[in-house]
């Protein structure tokens, strides 16, 4: 009877551990706060954000300009102080969770006088990792994403498509567990975004990473997330918090399905609520 | 179609180049101009081919003064930049300094630098040196500041550290801006050296660059020995020029759009 209790004892141990893992958050910020200046009360960027993502959660950050959305992702990527309020990547600091964060940002931003390949093996190289071991992942990412036959091109060679892709895959080359993205495809003509909306969601079935994405696009934040938060401007806010159950794996159907549009209709309704003021 | 375009290029220049020797030549008849004032054509050809190889020592020491010159100044300016390019705060001090090494007139300071230093190689070297300096210094820092913020923060989310942030992108984005600086600085380090010359560039008696050179011919009156040093000193700037273009292209063509351009056209 004794054995039984401790190995009961162990069990529920174990499970306690194993629910903890899985439900350990990738991200979170409790009463994050930024201001600029010390007094005006109007330079209020985002006021006491509590936020929770889950691992492998896609989460849309989408809002009214003003609201403080980019702010809030350089926050997580601690590229920018906070205020005020806590912000936790896998329970470290932001600026000590640089290793397993990714992040994307507006424009490209490729070296131009590196090729693709060398442009993909930036963060490789800056982190210390061997030569060897870099090609290695290089061509790995660089055939993920579609790219092998232009690794030697320089990037002024390369559509505005081209270049996106070449800016993931440098972010994915170093195995992110966190990835962040500043409304990455906003340059892009419809079509290609469309397609590289459907590819990024392929990536995130072979990596398991975690996604904050802020984007202006509600059809793009519906079709990546699992969750979307819709913030309102002056302060910058948390006004909706939308859970978004469409299945995966996402194609081009789901985008024709009537969830899907409900889904659009529900958010594009709640970002109207929040811009009108 | 190209070498079509290219032999145009070329038979045009020889023709205005033909012209301007004829008008030259045709001046000197017409106005029956005595050859102490205005050599013809064909002495400054004579002078040439005479004293060629005195006409080459000249060219040889003042390339060397100017060269060492520019090189000296692009270390250093680059140098200097690199501190500029540190904090706004450095550059607000010292910046206004840089603007004044540019508005000084190089004649002006040529004979005290002499002063100071004495005649010779040396000193004309200081003297192109310092006509240099200022374009590669402003230019080179005007380079390593331009840095699109994202790039640098893109290079933070991967641990950058501040000589990788500096040696991995600001110094090869400033690469296009520095090659402006010694495009520029080329043309006036021969200027500079020939100037510095003139203020008694002569290392020994008889011996000396252009400058020095050009003014001995002159109080000879060698008037068509002159001639002929002002074209190899205009050929020598041309040198300059051109060799600095094709470093620009060599060391750019493959990224950047300045410098694909001039192969595209």
């Amino acid at each position: 009877m004794e054995t039984m209790s401790k190995a009961d004892a162990t069990a529920v141990v174990a499970n306690t551990v194993a629910v903890a893992t899985v439900l350990e958050p990738a991200i979170s910020l409790k009463g994050a706060t930024k201001r600029y200046g010390t007094r005006t009360p109007g330079a209020t960027i985002l006021d006491g954000i509590d936020l929770t993502v889950a691992k492998k959660e896609f989460v849309s950050i989408i809002g009214p300009s003003g609201c403080g959305k980019s702010t809030l992702l350089k926050l997580v990527a601690g590229l920018n102080p906070i205020t005020k309020g806590t912000i936790a990547i896998d329970g470290m600091t932001p600026a000590n969770a640089r290793e397993i964060v990714s992040f994307i940002f507006q424009d490209a931003t490729l070296l131009p006088w590196r090729t693709v390949r060398e442009n993909v093996v930036l963060g490789l190289e800056l982190e210390g990792i061997a030569r060897a071991r870099r090609s290695e992942k290089v061509d790995a990412v660089l055939k993920m994403v579609g790219l092998a036959h232009v690794a030697d091109r320089f990037p002024r060679e390369l559509s505005g498509g081209m270049k996106m892709r070449v800016s993931i895959a440098r972010a994915l080359a170093t195995r992110p567990k966190v990835l962040l993205l500043d409304e990455p495809f906003a340059a892009l003509d419809e079509m290609t975004r469309d397609r590289i909306n459907e590819d990024l969601l392929k990536l995130r079935e072979e990596q398991e990473w975690t996604a904050l994405f802020v984007t202006h696009s509600v059809a793009e934040a519906v079709f990546l997330s699992t969750r979307i938060l819709v913030l309102a401007p002056y302060p910058g806010r948390i006004a909706h918090d939308i859970a978004v159950d469409l299945p995966f794996p996402r194609n081009e159907e789901t985008r024709s399905t009537p969830q899907y549009e409900q889904y659009v209709v529900e958010v594009s309704r709640a970002l109207r609520g929040v811009s009108k003021a | 179609m190209n070498i079509k375009k290219s032999m145009l290029n070329l038979f045009t220049a020889l023709a205005i180049l033909c012209a301007l020797l004829l008008l030259w030549q045709g001046l000197i008849w017409l106005f029956n101009i005595q050859p102490y004032l205005l050599p013809s054509p064909k002495a400054v050809a004579h002078a040439v081919v005479t004293r060629f190889p005195s006409l080459m020592t000249s060219l040889g020491i003042t390339a060397m003064e100017a060269a060492v010159g520019l090189a000296g100044s692009l270390v250093v300016g680059i140098l200097i930049a690199l501190l500029f390019a540190q904090s706004p705060w450095v550059r607000k001090m010292f910046y206004p300094y840089t603007i004044l090494l540019q508005t000084v007139p190089i004649v002006a300071i040529a004979p005290l630098i002499l002063m100071w230093v004495g005649t010779g190689i040396g000193s004309v070297m200081l003297v192109a040196f310092i006509i240099c300096l200022a374009p590669i210094i402003a230019n080179t820092t005007q380079g390593l500041i331009s840095v699109d913020r994202n790039m640098v923060d893109l290079f933070l989310m991967h641990n950058a550290s501040r000589p990788q942030v500096l040696l991995k992108l600001r110094m090869p984005h400033a690469l296009p801006s520095i090659f402006t600086g010694i495009r520029i600085s080329a043309g006036i380090a021969v200027i500079g050296a020939i100037t510095g010359e003139l203020f008694g560039g002569a290392s020994r008696v008889g011996v000396g660059g252009i400058g020095y050179a050009i003014q001995y011919a002159s109080s000879q009156l060698e008037t068509d020995y002159l001639f002929a040093l002002v074209f190899a000193a205009s050929v020598l700037g041309f040198a300059f020029f051109f060799v600095t273009m094709f470093l620009e292209w060599y060391f750019l063509h493959e990224w950047h759009e300045s410098a694909r351009s001039v192969d595209d056209e």
